[in-house]
Formats: structure tokens, C-alpha cells, sequence
């Protein structure tokens, strides 16, 4: 069983809702990402899902690409974020990492050759936000020979044929995109999201996240109602930039911010 | 594989093209693609885009014989196929006004496009206009600065230029932005990508659209000439005029074709724009093609004097065209094409757009080692007037884009 379908199985027996913050990793520089990792599994995070910068993040909105932009110019590479990962597992051998980013850095690095790498590094799960399942059968049997999960975004344009291809292609859990935009933006329709997961259910019995658009406590308890797990990133992320200058105070800040998210979440 | 018949149904040019973007863009993605391909078999669509071609447009656009030119290089006869005497001044027009009439049968009331000299801002903004649809234009804000007067053509036009300061400030970061507006608006937004870049169907309905250049010069030559031209070259950035050169005679395997990049400063120095001369293949903007990166995969940023040419990615068919050797890529620096730029004015009357100086800079290269009995065709792709400024800062003349009332104390107006 991968660590990934280890924690949805016991959250599910629990009857609890997974939470699973997002930062981009070397923001606001490379030394300090790994502490704040643990401070999100402090704060209450089941799955860790850890940004990879790239240069042109198109689905990312500006808070994102923001951190993208800091990240790279401490020169983060995809080699040193699975160092981090690596560095990371040395203390928590429990909580789950995705990957999230996109298609270039991991071409650049070799795909093969990232997916060994990725394994022995710790990582659980890779989400790569470019890679459609039309254009992933050249590489997600790589990830998968690894005993990496592969996450696919689904969308509210995804229609039911795509969600059956894109099902099929999936393990670990689906990252259902809240609403049409870019990560950070306004208002999720909490009615809407769940009517959309309830027709996604009738395809898949794999866990469903959230993400997009959820940024408090409130958000993601209503959230939680009606998914498997809710995905913070932005509101977290916003979070680092307003405190860039001060990393020591970073991690008791996100431990507590995703604190509040977690309480608010198994209350509801 | 026939190169003629690409790209395949999922949008692939061999290795290239493809369609890598999130999931959300998959579905309306497909319903273009499915739009497309219903409304290019339509008589009537056809029908309305020929006669907008025709009435709108321009064209067909003359092919020139640029007989001093030809005289001076002392080698093949040099044509000129003036898609700068085209409404709105380049090539850009005649996709536009055929993504317009998609998004009008499509039933979009909203426009946006992604700029980087302007040249492709205007065209979209002129064909909002007169479809009555509200555009929002993508510029980074670099080219905003550099490119003013394009800035306020498409302001008079009623359209809205949002500068984008994210990355690089170029093209590319437009790009991207005009992405994340889509993804946000796609349910009453039509984005008019303005190159054959971008995820499938964009780089085949861009060049379908852009066909009519060598579509025409097929039947120009043949009318002029009684026969086929015996090489073509085309300016590439994203590579939309030069596709639609060379895309109508790919099987005409006698006619040699030459995409010419943006070499900056020196392909050795790193600062260019010429990813099929010094790139390597990944994925950007939604396509597999040849980008200028780091080892990282980290797109890198780019430098020519020519805006639109500042691009690190390249339309996906040029990337596959490359490789099976079909077409040749050349690259040609700043000071080449801007000594081609002052040649082409004063021989033959006819200011270029830099972007197209970079291919008349490769011609006078590539003519002296042809025949006299040869014949060359060369993609005027835009005209110059919008270069000007570019031109005259780098001389170091000053030139007020509005004259003000009092003089300095030199005279020159600042």
C-alpha cells in the first residue's frame, strides 16, 4: 500500500478530512523549506504537497508565481527540492509528498531518471500540472514503476468521458480544481463544488481533494463537508511572502495558520 | 510522414505540438478544435473569411520584383511578397480576422490576445472593433515601453493593454497571462493566440489562416515566373508568416525554404532569440517544441532588437520541420538586420519591419549564391513604421513622439 493510500484509508476509518497545505519549495530561500514542512505536519498537514518552481507557472496565479520568482532567484533547482524531500524523510517517515509543478524542469532532469530519484528520495506522489492524461502515456508508467501515485487535476469543465480517462490514469487521490481560474483566486461555490464531486464519485472511488480558492478556516471547513481533503496553497504562501524577511517567525506562523484550518475542519 | 497532412488528430508534428496545459483549458480546447474543423469544411465560414481577405484585408498582397535589390546582390532575382501593404501593416491581420470570425460562430462576446511588438495587439484590437466585442490585450510591460505607439493604436481602438510585470516583462510572460485570464473568463472569452505556438489547435489554425501568403505566391509565381520560386525565407519568432509561406509548397520539394531567427547580439553570447539554432526541445506555452532554457528546464529570457521576434519558444511544425530537414533555420544578428533594414529603404522605397529586415538580411546573403536565373521569394512580413523610434534611439537621434511647443536650448524638442 503507498503511503498516500495508507493515510486516506486511516482518515477514512478516523472519519476525519485529510488537509493538505501547499508551499513552493526554496521560498523564501532554499535553507529554510524543510523546516516548514515539519512546521505544516505541526500545524496538522496529512499530505504535504511541495511546489517546484518553474519560470512560467500559467495556472498559477500571482501569489504563486510570486514564490516561483523567489525561489529562483536563490537558484532552486529540481535536484535540490528532492534533496529537501530526502532531508525531510530523515525525521518524518510518515506524512506523504506530492510534487507539484510542471513538465519542463522534469524533462530537463531526465524522466526516467527524476521518477528513481523522486522514489529514493521520499517522494510519494507527483502532480504535474501541464500533463494532461492525453499526453501523460509516455511518462506516468515511469512514475509508476517507481511506486510513485500519479495526481491529475479534474476541473469543472472536465465532462464525464474525460473524468473516466483521467480516473483511470490516477492513484493516490484526484485534485478536483474548485473553480475556473488560477490558483489563489476568489470565491469557491461550496453548492456547486459539491454536486460536481458527487457526479465525480459516480466514476471513481478514489479520495477527492479540493484546492483553489479555499484561504481560512472558514473556507475549508465548508469544504471539508462535502470532499475527501482540502488543498491550501496560496493563503499559506501569502503568508511567507508578508514574513520573507523574518524566516525564524515563519514556521510557528504556518504551524499555527494551518492550526486553525485543521480545528475548524474536525469540527465540522 | 507526410508533412502535409500534419499535425495528427491529437495535434502533434512528430514529437512536437501537443496540448500540455491544466485540465480546466482541456474541454474548451476541444470544442475549438471541434468548431474548427466543422467551420473550415463550411462553404459559407470559407465564403466569409475569403471575402474579408479580399475587402478588409487587402490581398492579395502583391509579390514585388525588387529589381535594384536583385541588381546590387548580383545573384538571384529577389521577389518580395508585401504582407506589410496588408491592413493594419503585417501578416497578423489575416489570422485574426479568421479567429474573429471562430469566436463570432462560437458565440464569444470577449477578446484577448497576448502582444509583443504590438503588431498582433493591433490586429486583434482592429478586428474587436468591428465585430463590436470588448478586447483586453496582454503586453508585457517592457514592450510597453519600447513599442508606445502601438500601445496607443490599440487604446484608440478600444481596447484594453494591461502591462504584465511578471517575469521577463516580454512576450512570453503576455503569454502566460492571457493563459490565466482564459482559464478564469473561458466561458464567454475567445483568446486569440497570434503565432502557431500555444496547445492544439492554435499552431494548425494559425497557419490554416496564414496559408493565404503561400497559397498566393504559388499562383503569383506561377503567373509571373510560369513557374515555382526556387527558395522562399521567412523571419521566425513564433514562426506564423513564415508557416504560412512555406506551408502551401512543403511538397513542392524543388522550393528551398529558410526560417531565419533572431541572433541578438551572437548566437555565442547567449542573447538572441533563435531557440531552433541554439535551443533544445520542452514543453512551453502548451506545446512540445525547441525553447531556449537553462540545464534546469528554467525558460530563459530572450534579447533581439526586434519585439517580435523576442520569444524563447517556437511554433511546434518548425521544431518537426527542422529535424526532417525540410526547411532550413538560419539566425541573423541585430546589426545585420538593421543594416538590411536601411537597405531595403533606400533601394527600393520600402520600409520593413525589423522582424522582416532579419529575412532580407539572410536573402542578401543567400542571392549571390544562387543563379541569376533563380528566383528567391522573401516574406515582407510587416512594414516599419512602428520601428522607427527603436531605430532612431539606437542612432542616437532623438525624435519627440509629440512635438512639444517650446525648444530646448540645443532646438531639438524633447
Amino acid at each position: 500500500m503507498s503511503r498516500l493510500q495508507g493515510v486516506f484509508e486511516s482518515l477514512q476509518a478516523r472519519g476525519r478530512k485529510g488537509l493538505i497545505p501547499y508551499i513552493t519549495a526554496g521560498d523564501p530561500h532554499p535553507r529554510h523549506t524543510v523546516q516548514l514542512m515539519h512546521a505544516l505536519v505541526r500545524g496538522g498537514a496529512d499530505v504535504l504537497e511541495l511546489g517546484v518552481p518553474f519560470s512560467d507557472p500559467m495556472a498559477d496565479g500571482p501569489v504563486i508565481q510570486l514564490a516561483c520568482e523567489r525561489a529562483l532567484a536563490h537558484g532552486t533547482s529540481l535536484r535540490q527540492v528532492l534533496g529537501m524531500v530526502e532531508e525531510f524523510r530523515r525525521t518524518d517517515r510518515d506524512t506523504p509528498v506530492v510534487l507539484m509543478g510542471y513538465l519542463n524542469p522534469i524533462e530537463a532532469y531526465g524522466k526516467a531518471e527524476f521518477a528513481r530519484r523522486a522514489r529514493e528520495a521520499g517522494v510519494d506522489g507527483v502532480l504535474v500540472v501541464d500533463m494532461p492524461a492525453e499526453e501523460a502515456p509516455d511518462i506516468a508508467p515511469l512514475f509508476r514503476n517507481e511506486g510513485l501515485d500519479c495526481i491529475f487535476l479534474l476541473a469543472p469543465t472536465s465532462c464525464a468521458g474525460r473524468i473516466d480517462l483521467i480516473a483511470r490514469q490516477a492513484s493516490g487521490y484526484l485534485y478536483y480544481v474548485s473553480l475556473k481560474g488560477v490558483t489563489g483566486a476568489a470565491t469557491l461555490d461550496v453548492t456547486d463544488v459539491a454536486a460536481r464531486l458527487a457526479e465525480i464519485r459516480r466514476h471513481t472511488r478514489l479520495p477527492l481533494a479540493v484546492g483553489f480558492g479555499i484561504r481560512d478556516a472558514q473556507s475549508a471547513a465548508a469544504v471539508g463537508r462535502v470532499a475527501d481533503a482540502v488543498v491550501v496553497g496560496s493563503a499559506l504562501v501569502a503568508q511567507i511572502e508578508r514574513h520573507r524577511d523574518e524566516p525564524a517567525a515563519l514556521p510557528e506562523l504556518l504551524t499555527q495558520q494551518l492550526g486553525a484550518m485543521r480545528a475548524a475542519l474536525d469540527k465540522s | 510522414m507526410n508533412e502535409q497532412t500534419l499535425p495528427d488528430a491529437r495535434g502533434h508534428f512528430g514529437p512536437y505540438g501537443g496540448r500540455f496545459v491544466a485540465e480546466t483549458l482541456m474541454e474548451p480546447l476541444r470544442q475549438l478544435e471541434e468548431a474548427y474543423n466543422r467551420l473550415k469544411q463550411d462553404a459559407a465560414f470559407r465564403a466569409e473569411f475569403d471575402q474579408d481577405l479580399a475587402h478588409y484585408v487587402g490581398r492579395p498582397s502583391p509579390l514585388y520584383p525588387a529589381e535594384r535589390l536583385s541588381r546590387n546582390w548580383g545573384g538571384a532575382q529577389v521577389y518580395l511578397k508585401r504582407e506589410d501593404l496588408n491592413h493594419t501593416g503585417a501578416h497578423k491581420i489575416n489570422n485574426t480576422v479568421g479567429q474573429a470570425l471562430l469566436a463570432k460562430h462560437l458565440g464569444k462576446t470577449r477578446i484577448i490576445a497576448e502582444t509583443g511588438a504590438g503588431q498582433h495587439g493591433v490586429a486583434s484590437a482592429t478586428v474587436a472593433a468591428r465585430l463590436g466585442l470588448e478586447c483586453v490585450v496582454y503586453m508585457g510591460s517592457e514592450d510597453v515601453e519600447r513599442q508606445s505607439p502601438n500601445v496607443y493604436r490599440m487604446k484608440l481602438l478600444g481596447a484594453r493593454v494591461v502591462p504584465v510585470t511578471s517575469g521577463t516583462r516580454t512576450l512570453k510572460d503576455a503569454m502566460n497571462e492571457a493563459l490565466r485570464d482564459w482559464v478564469t473568463n473561458v466561458d464567454n472569452t475567445f483568446y486569440i493566440i497570434g503565432t502557431v505556438a500555444g496547445p492544439h489547435p492554435y499552431p494548425m489554425l494559425v497557419r490554416d489562416f496564414n496559408s493565404v501568403v503561400g497559397r498566393e505566391v504559388l499562383q503569383q509565381s506561377q503567373q509571373m515566373l510560369g513557374r515555382l520560386p526556387d527558395a522562399l525565407v521567412a523571419c521566425v519568432g513564433g514562426g506564423s508568416n513564415a508557416i504560412g509561406l512555406f506551408h502551401p509548397m512543403l511538397a513542392h520539394t524543388g522550393v528551398k525554404m529558410y526560417g531565419v531567427e533572431a541572433g541578438g547580439l551572437g548566437l555565442a553570447t547567449g542573447q538572441h532569440a533563435a531557440p531552433l539554432s541554439a535551443g533544445k526541445p520542452g514543453v512551453l506555452h502548451g506545446n512540445r517544441t525547441y525553447n531556449m532554457e537553462d540545464e534546469n528546464g528554467q525558460i530563459l529570457g530572450t534579447h533581439s532588437i526586434s519585439a517580435g521576434l523576442d520569444y524563447p519558444g517556437v511554433g511546434p511544425e518548425h521544431s518537426w520541420l527542422k529535424d526532417s530537414g525540410r526547411v532550413t533555420y538560419v539566425s541573423i544578428t541585430d546589426d545585420e538586420a538593421l543594416a538590411a533594414f536601411h537597405e531595403l529603404t533606400r533601394t527600393e522605397g520600402i520600409i520593413p519591419a525589423l522582424e522582416s529586415a532579419h529575412a532580407v538580411a539572410y536573402a542578401r546573403k543567400l542571392a549571390p549564391q544562387m543563379g541569376r536565373d533563380q528566383a528567391m521569394v522573401v516574406n515582407l512580413s510587416g512594414r516599419g513604421d512602428k520601428d522607427i523610434f527603436t531605430i532612431a534611439k539606437r542612432e542616437g537621434i532623438e525624435l519627440g513622439i509629440l512635438p512639444t511647443h517650446q525648444s530646448s536650448p540645443t532646438g531639438q524638442s524633447k
